[in-house]
């Protein structure tokens, strides 16, 4: 996020939501929305393909076709420009690139970006209108906006529109992705991405690899190194021979269950380190008992860029270590000096002194502050809630001009459905610590499809209550829930069961950059299961 | 009897609300919103509410377990710690640290996801690492 979650109540006084369920994938951001709305009368937009919680609560809501999020951000600029509702200082002072971005929105009119997207053109221009001159507005975005073959140009969009109308480097505006799990922002800080070293340190750069050679002695060299996607696909090719994984599922969360379980199954050697037998931990040769949150000191970084303290309630259970505690006996083992840590306090102090965003973070200062947001560059420095006041760390923020695409699988004759997942309240992720949670799985504890009444008279479903949902990759078979929450020719799947994971079912094109699969857009076909009635 | 409350942080979603895990003698008995925190402000939602009760799940793994013969057999730390450090060292030496891969933790904290980037690269010298947050 380039802002901070309380401004949302504080500040903000227009927010746009995109392809996040926020009320159920981040209920107590969505209370701050809510807050903002009932204290001050901020309004909300919602524009996605289901009418989820939030939608429910939004001055406009606009349903659209999946996969076309770039033409319809292409088109609020091109009203917003030819409205003349643009930021002109901002665009002079602040920006470049502003002229090519111009002429890429310029095709992209409301009755265009209608025939596409399926938006009528004069609510878009309410939208555009509502967002440009409520400042500071906000845009918020989850996977919605990035699970898709054009994730990159989606993203980019949206610094786009923020520029466009002057909302960067204010309280209150920005671009604020909301991170699904906890701990994503610091796994991607901590270097936990093939290209770049702690703090974003890109690894093709001769003074980084500098650095880290003369801070550890020995380093990966600058070929960028393989995505998730990559790796499992490598292991199946035996390229990759070993592979270790810590504290995650990915057998479930890869876009193709049936061909990452394929791959996995031929691993060399693999580890898992886990605190739960998990689909992964299946396949493993070696698996490791980690130790769940409450067993562990450590910090955690919120999607607000917001470090905050872990700490150590219960022993865990049997033999079960914590998980630095593992790596570090590990690298002793491989022979590897630099791992001699007493406690992640320790380990925090080499983080700070290897990383600019973290230098000025302590384990003294998150115990007398609660928490600091990063840049903190420096002991003295109070931590940043909100970025690019001023400028932006290359100086000008850059307009990129931007086509639509269409998603790489579209619906045809055989497979009529759009298939769009997501996740619900009550379950987290692939599902492995809340299906252990007695409370949180009954709620909610069997997977099933959303449709539109006239889908279900379509597939004749005369009252029969489950369905086999197949596409070209694979087919599961579930309950079905009739609801006008989702429009004709789209249905939903949440992601969190196993025994019907919708990943059997979607699609592994990915986006050429961030390399992220297209879960949110997939053509699929839908049969009744005679005999079980509802 | 040692009662206790920690201040630690919810393990869901990335708002990263802040709560009391409240224990008696060891054992967690409540988990409390703290008031004072900005996000939580004395709230949680339904999944921070019931963020510990997957800690005692009978399902927890306990001890490292070795595969033999397609069967997991339990081992102790210093078997599993051993096979693993001499598999990985075989193959970086016959087919390089290109031929290993890593995936850090979105559920892990900093310090670990930092340890292992750190084990991948400097250890055994490979960019093979990312995390499973893209999918
Ligand atoms: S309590 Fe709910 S909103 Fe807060 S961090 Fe946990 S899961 Fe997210």
């Amino acid at each position: 996020m380039t802002n901070s979650i309380p401004e949302f109540e504080t500040d903000t006084n227009c927010f746009l939501i995109m392809g996040s369920n926020t009320s159920e994938g981040h209920p107590l951001i969505a209370s701050r929305i809510m807050a903002a709305k009932e204290q001050r009368g901020a309004k909300i937009i919602v524009i996605d393909p289901r009418k989820t919680q939030i939608a429910h609560l939004a001055d406009i809501y606009l349903p659209f076709r999946p996969g076309t999020d770039a033409a319809v951000l292409n088109g609020l600029m091109n009203v917003i420009i030819s409205e003349g509702l643009e930021d002109k200082a901002f665009i002079t002072e602040r920006t470049e690139g502003y002229d090519e971005m111009k002429a890429a929105v310029a095709p992209y009119t409301p009755e265009r970006v209608e025939e596409i997207s399926t938006i009528p053109a004069d609510k878009l221009r309410a939208v555009a209108r509502l967002y440009a001159q409520s400042k500071p507005s906000a845009i918020v975005y989850a996977m919605g906006i990035t699970q898709h073959t054009t994730g990159t140009d989606n993203v980019k969009s949206c610094a786009n529109l923020a520029m466009l109308t002057g909302n960067m480097g204010v309280a209150g505006g920005g671009v604020n992705p909301l991170r699904g799990q906890n701990n994503v922002q610091g796994a991607c800080d901590m270097g936990g991405l093939p290209n770049v070293y702690p703090g974003y340190q890109a690894v093709t750069v001769p003074e980084v690899q500098k650095k880290f050679q003369d801070a550890w002695g020995s380093t990966s060299g600058t070929k960028v190194g393989l995505t998730v996607t990559e790796m499992v696909n490598a292991v199946g090719d035996g390229k990759l021979r070993g592979l270790y994984v810590m504290g995650e599922n990915p057998m479930m969360a890869d876009p193709d269950l049936n061909h990452a379980y394929h791959c996995l199954e031929q691993a060399e050697f693999l580890v898992v380190q886990d605190i739960f037998p998990t689909e992964t931990a299946q396949l493993a040769h070696v698996i490791l008992p980690g130790a769940a949150f409450v067993e562990k000191d450590g910090t955690f970084t919120a999607t607000d860029r917001r470090v905050q303290r872990v700490r150590k309630a219960v022993e865990p259970p049997g033999e079960a270590r914590a998980d630095w505690e593992i790596l570090c006996q590990l690298a002793k083992r491989l022979g590897a000096s630099g791992f001699d840590f007493a406690s992640p306090k320790e380990i925090m102090a080499e983080i700070a002194k290897l990383t600019p965003s973290y230098a000025g973070i302590s384990y003294e200062r998150l115990e007398e502050l609660g928490f600091l947001h990063w840049p903190c560059p420096s002991p003295d420095h109070p931590g940043t809630p909100y970025l690019h006041k001023g400028k932006f760390p290359r100086g000008l923020g850059h307009f990129h001009a931007i086509e639509f695409k269409e998603p790489a699988e579209l619906t045809d004759e055989e497979y009529p459905y759009t298939l769009t997942t997501g996740r619900l309240m009550f379950h987290f992720h692939t599902g492995t610590m809340t299906r252990r949670s007695q409370k949180l799985d009954q709620e909610v504890q069997q997977a099933y499809v959303e449709i539109h009444p006239d889908d279900a008279a379509k597939i004749k479903l005369n009252g029969n209550k489950r369905v086999t949902v197949a596409s070209r990759r694979g087919q599961i078979e579930l309950d079905v829930r009739i609801t006008k929450r989702i429009k004709p020719g789209i249905v939903f799947i949440p992601f969190h069961f196993a025994e019907a994971a919708a990943n059997a079912l979607t699609n592994a094109a990915i986006d050429p950059v961030a390399k992220i699969p297209e879960y949110k857009v997939c053509a699929v076909k839908i049969e009744a299961v005679q005999g079980v009635r509802a | 009897m040692d009662y206790k409350n920690t201040l630690t942080t919810c393990v869901y979603c990335g708002a990263g609300c802040q709560i009391y895990v409240e224990t008696i003698d060891g054992q967690i008995t409540g988990v409390w919103p703290a008031k004072t925190h900005i996000i939580s402000e004395g709230k949680l939602c339904i999944k921070g509410w019931n963020v510990t009760e997957f800690v005692n799940s009978p399902d927890r793994l306990k001890t490292p377990l070795i595969r033999k013969e397609g069967q997991f057999v339990e081992a102790s730390w210093d078997e599993a710690l051993e096979l693993i450090a001499s598999k990985l060292g075989a193959i970086k030496n016959e087919s390089g640290p290109d031929s290993i891969g890593w995936l850090a933790s979105a559920k892990c904290t900093n310090e670990e996801n930092y340890l292992m980037n750190k084990l991948a690269r400097a250890v055994i010298g490979t960019n093979n690492i990312d995390h499973c947050a893209r999918l």
